[in-house]
């Protein structure tokens, strides 16, 4: 500590030790959060249902998504990633998941939320086992921390049927 | 700085950077307010850097006793011995 050189470089070693400190036990503060996320998905229409010229089958739905997303924001959220995803079992695949419409939601304020809206990404299936499918809905939601790790969970709801036939 | 100013230093460096990080993160967690931890904190270096880098007076309060000129005089300081150059011939 002879030096301003010398004490300059200790003071700042420490100081960004402790801000790793810090940011540690920021995120480790998320672990004690009480989250209760709730979800409901409602298939207002189904759009069409056709089989595309390469052979696999497409859907357009209508989807009537409500959310309230509070709970999983905490003091270090930095936002959450909110996505849906149709599942289903195939004869290829024991699980197909299809993203269907995904959103990025910056605040608390914004986290309870009703939209109606037809399927931002295309509901394609790797062939055509689509018709009278079995399916669930699933609001997957990556909580994005400031520091530290990211939580992720999902809700799954079930029981959403497709059409036997084509229209 | 004197040998006890630079042991001074080096412990309020610690002690001032610690104790920041603490209350800024006690602070930040109770308020909910990201913002404010890494204020408080960011408060707390500067005032560490305002109170530990400087040289301050207080830091020179022991200072070394040098040898008197006097006494130097008494005790010469050793001469350096040449060792003598070897004469290699063969035999």
């Amino acid at each position: 500590m002879h030096s301003f050189g010398y004490r300059a470089n200790a003071l700042l070693t420490f100081a960004v030790t402790i801000l790793a400190f810090i940011c540690a036990i920021a995120s480790f503060s998320d672990n004690f959060s009480n989250q209760t996320p709730s979800t409901q998905i409602q298939i207002l229409n189904i759009n069409w249902f056709q089989k595309q010229p390469h052979g696999n089958d497409e859907v357009s739905l209508t989807l009537n998504i409500t959310a309230g997303l509070q709970s999983l924001f905490t003091w270090n959220t930095k936002q959450v990633f909110a996505f849906v995803a149709a599942e289903c079992e195939t004869s290829k695949n024991a699980l197909n998941q299809v993203s269907l419409w995904d959103a990025i939601i910056p605040e608390k304020e914004h986290a309870k939320f009703w939209i109606q809206i037809s399927n931002k990404y295309r509901f394609l299936d790797q062939g055509h086992n689509l018709r009278g499918k079995d399916f669930n809905l699933t609001l997957h939601w990556h909580v994005m921390p400031k520091t530290g790790k990211m939580f992720a969970d999902k809700i799954v709801m079930s029981g959403y049927r497709l059409p036997d036939a084509y229209r | 700085m004197d040998w006890q100013g630079q042991k001074l230093v080096e412990q309020l460096m610690q002690i001032l950077l610690v104790i920041s990080g603490v209350v800024a993160v006690v602070v930040g967690y109770t308020t909910e307010s990201f913002r404010t931890m890494m204020l408080i904190y960011a408060g707390g270096v500067v005032l560490t850097t305002l109170i530990t880098i400087p040289n301050w007076p207080f830091y020179n309060r022991h200072p070394l006793k040098w040898l008197d000129p006097s006494e130097a005089e008494k005790h010469p300081k050793p001469q350096v011995v040449v060792a003598p150059k070897k004469k290699f011939s063969k035999k």
